[in-house]
């Protein structure tokens, strides 16, 4: 025994060294090279890693960006521009920054939206759905402080806009708004608050809830494009007969996936760092002004479906206000996605095998969500409202009829083992 | 990998982007008034020190540029050397790694002004290069606002007419500049002690009352500039205007152009490390037993 250990190399000896201090080998078998991932799925099953890959480039940017930043009203919007004009390559951070907010809410809505079609929510994966609601509630909160961080004009009201919101909450909303302001008008203190929740608190929440997120889906194992269970159908090892190994299968996958990402991402960030408007608006160009209103005050694009339906409602009810309402149905929309494990009654996961109503919903919920987010960026209209109204009762219909269309329409047999693939 | 869903979903997406970019097209503008086009050049380092040059001498006096140092603009407008930049462009005395503010104190801009005028730096983004040209040419004369001028793109501006010694007096073309006397104009002009911005005071013209330009139509579509009020010709001041919104291009996002090469640079990079990367995975994906593919059955509820 000790003569062999003796004639292996100086990393075989390593290895065991650490394997007896530190579990290095048995964890990369369970979550790489032993852990076992359908071999079928498509392209809408890179978007987890990208977001991840986000992450990554925000936290980094995001620390290169507060060794510059100065948190106070006097001194934010400066010290942004100064890092713009005069800090080398400031300005390759904060618009890596920037574009990656925007870069974070696309690669998660066609993450959610994978979930949505294949049925990652069902059982057993109801833990990982919560807690991707979890990061997905988390993040958008990130993405709302961050962005009244460069403290420009747009940050400033919109941030008004949405903290006024709470002002509508009866009887305690207008303590409450102060309360989250921490002064009587929207001001330094605030900045000062939301700076520490932007840097500090949320991205600690965010990563915690990503590692268990991971924990997780790899204790249960990835569904795939047939939402068929691999771990039924094992050889005499105990492997799934059509599961690969994560490493080096999907790492060499991914790698390709990332790559493109970031050919995207990059031809962004160099070249249309603000997106014309929608990744960074104009008016936050101009230091806040907190006597000069912009001419329209639009959230930037990740929000706006869910400030159309804001909006969408506009009549009192129960002697309390439009306002107070539509916060409701804003918050509605945001959270209602948390039940979809509850509501769907399907016998089978995948909408490749669900019934034509199933796929006739999920094709409107797709309409509606994104004319939901053109109307919130345009100023507000009769046809306009009375559009995003009905896209509001189709964008609820999905989530609240599907008990009943999901266990009324006839599905399609799904298959013994996965089909498609690469 | 490449299943027909991708197609499908591709195509609907693409769909909904191609509305959506159509339906953002529409988007407003400030006041009706039709821009003319602008292309900026930033290669151009003539023009973009032409427009230094100008700014400098009309705009700095009273609307900074805060966020930038006269170094870095010297730098990147073709390395001018630093007397050059201390003699001719900085009248401050502030050293050469002074940030380009205005030497009017705010208190004093809100007396004259009404308001501070804004910071510049960023102007070009929050409005347009385009726009910044357009605002630059149609100031007119306009014996209703403080300052003797109104104007086309940024109605009722409170701005004086700074560029008038360079292009002279422009009037709304509906009721024609031979209508104007310019001695009375002049004497308007002076009455609102703007006189020192006056150049040409010694010119004659057909007398017509002043009081034509009551009750003209209130969006006369054209100006015409007045020829022989200004220093420049009607070509020599578009230009200026030109140099003037160039510069300021340059100056909102001054690294653009590193920007755009670095980029460049960038996406050639990845595009050949994502052809390595897509063998890589091929290669490995060959021992790969592929599944059966999927079977598309029709469906066969009466649903």
């Amino acid at each position: 025994m000790s003569e062999s250990l003796e004639n292996r190399g100086f990393i075989a000896r390593s290895m065991t060294w650490i394997n007896a201090r530190f579990p290095w080998t048995p964890t990369m078998e369970k979550h790489a090279t032993k852990y076992y991932a359908p071999k079928n799925f498509n392209v809408w099953y890179v978007f987890g890693v990208l977001a991840f890959v986000v992450l990554i480039i925000q936290l980094v940017t995001g620390l290169f960006l507060t060794m510059n930043y100065v948190p106070t009203a006097e001194g934010a919007f400066g010290s942004i521009e100064y890092a713009m004009h005069e800090v080398d390559l400031g300005w390759l951070i904060r618009y890596a920054h920037s574009t990656g907010a925007s870069a974070f809410f696309v690669v998660i809505y066609l993450h959610m939206f994978r979930g949505f079609a294949y049925g990652s929510y069902r059982k057993p994966r109801e833990l990982i759905w919560l807690i991707g609601m979890g990061i997905y509630l988390v993040l958008m909160a990130e993405g709302f402080f961050g962005y009244l961080l460069p403290w420009g004009n747009m940050s400033y009201w919109g941030a008004q806009v949405i903290v006024s919101l709470v002002g509508a909450v009866p009887i305690v909303g207008a303590d409450l708004a102060e309360w989250v302001r921490g002064d009587f008008v929207l001001s330094g203190i605030t900045l000062n608050r939301f700076f520490a929740l932007h840097v500090f608190a949320l991205p600690g929440v965010l990563v915690v809830l990503v590692f268990v997120h991971m924990v997780a889906l790899h204790h249960v194992g990835s569904n795939n494009p047939d939402g068929i269970e691999i771990k039924n159908k094992k050889d005499e090892k105990g492997v799934p007969l059509d599961g690969i190994p994560f490493h080096p299968y999907y790492t060499v996958h991914d790698f390709f996936a990332v790559m493109v990402f970031l050919i995207l991402f990059c031809a962004v960030m160099f070249f249309a760092p603000e997106m014309f408007g929608y990744f960074i608006e104009k008016p936050n160009f101009e230091i806040a002004n907190p006597i000069a209103t912009p001419d329209h005050i639009a959230p930037v694009w990740y929000y706006t479906p869910f400030y159309a339906m804001l909006r969408a409602v506009t009549f009192p009810l129960f002697g309390l206000d439009a306002k107070f309402w539509g916060l409701v149905v804003m918050a509605g929309a945001i959270l209602i996605p948390i039940a979809l494990p509850w509501l769907d009654k399907s016998p089978v996961k995948s909408i490749r095998y669900k019934g034509r109503i199933s796929k006739f919903m999920l094709g409107m919920l797709v309409i509606s969500f994104i004319v939901l987010g053109y109307l919130g960026t345009i100023p507000p209209s009769g046809f306009g409202t009375a559009t995003a109204q009905i896209a509001t009762l189709v964008y609820f219909s999905y989530f609240l009829l599907m008990p009943w269309y999901t266990q009324r329409e006839k599905t399609k047999p799904v298959p013994e083992r996965v089909t498609g693939g690469h | 990998m490449s299943s027909f869903e991708c197609v499908k979903w591709s195509k609907f997406f693409g769909s909904f982007v191609v509305v959506l970019l159509g339906l953002s097209l529409w988007g407003a503008s400030d006041s009706d008034w039709d821009l003319e086009p602008m292309k900026p050049n930033l290669r151009d380092k003539d023009s973009l020190q032409r427009g230094l040059g100008l700014y400098v001498n009309f705009c700095l006096g009273c609307h900074s540029l805060q966020y930038r140092r006269y170094e870095r603009t010297a730098k990147d407008l073709g390395d001018i050397p630093k007397d050059l930049m201390l003699e001719n462009v900085i009248f401050t005395g502030q050293p050469i790694g002074g940030y380009m503010k205005s030497s009017m104190s705010k208190e004093d801009a809100k007396n004259w002004f009404g308001a501070a005028p804004p910071d510049l730096t960023m102007v070009t983004r929050v409005r347009s290069p385009k726009w910044v040209y357009n605002f630059l040419k149609t100031f007119y004369i306009d014996d209703k606002r403080p300052f003797g001028v109104n104007n086309k793109v940024f109605p009722n501006v409170g701005m004086p007419h700074v560029l008038l010694p360079l292009q002279g007096f422009a009037v709304e073309d509906c009721f024609g500049y031979e209508a104007v006397d310019l001695m009375e104009l002049e004497s308007i002009l002076r009455e609102k002690k703007l006189e020192g911005i006056l150049t040409r005071t010694d010119r004659e013209t057909e007398v017509e009352p002043w009081d034509r330009l009551e009750g003209r139509e209130p969006n006369c579509p054209e100006l015409t500039t007045i020829p022989e009020t200004g220093l420049y010709n009607v070509e020599q001041f578009d230009q200026a205007a030109y140099d003037l919104a160039n510069f300021l291009h340059y100056m909102g996002d001054p690294s653009r152009e590193i920007r755009q090469s670095m980029g460049g640079y960038v996406i050639v990079f990845l595009v050949i490390l994502t052809i390595f990367a897509y063998f890589l995975k091929r290669e490995y994906w060959k021992d790969v037993p592929k599944s059966p593919p999927r079977v598309r059955k029709e469906h066969t509820s009466e649903l």
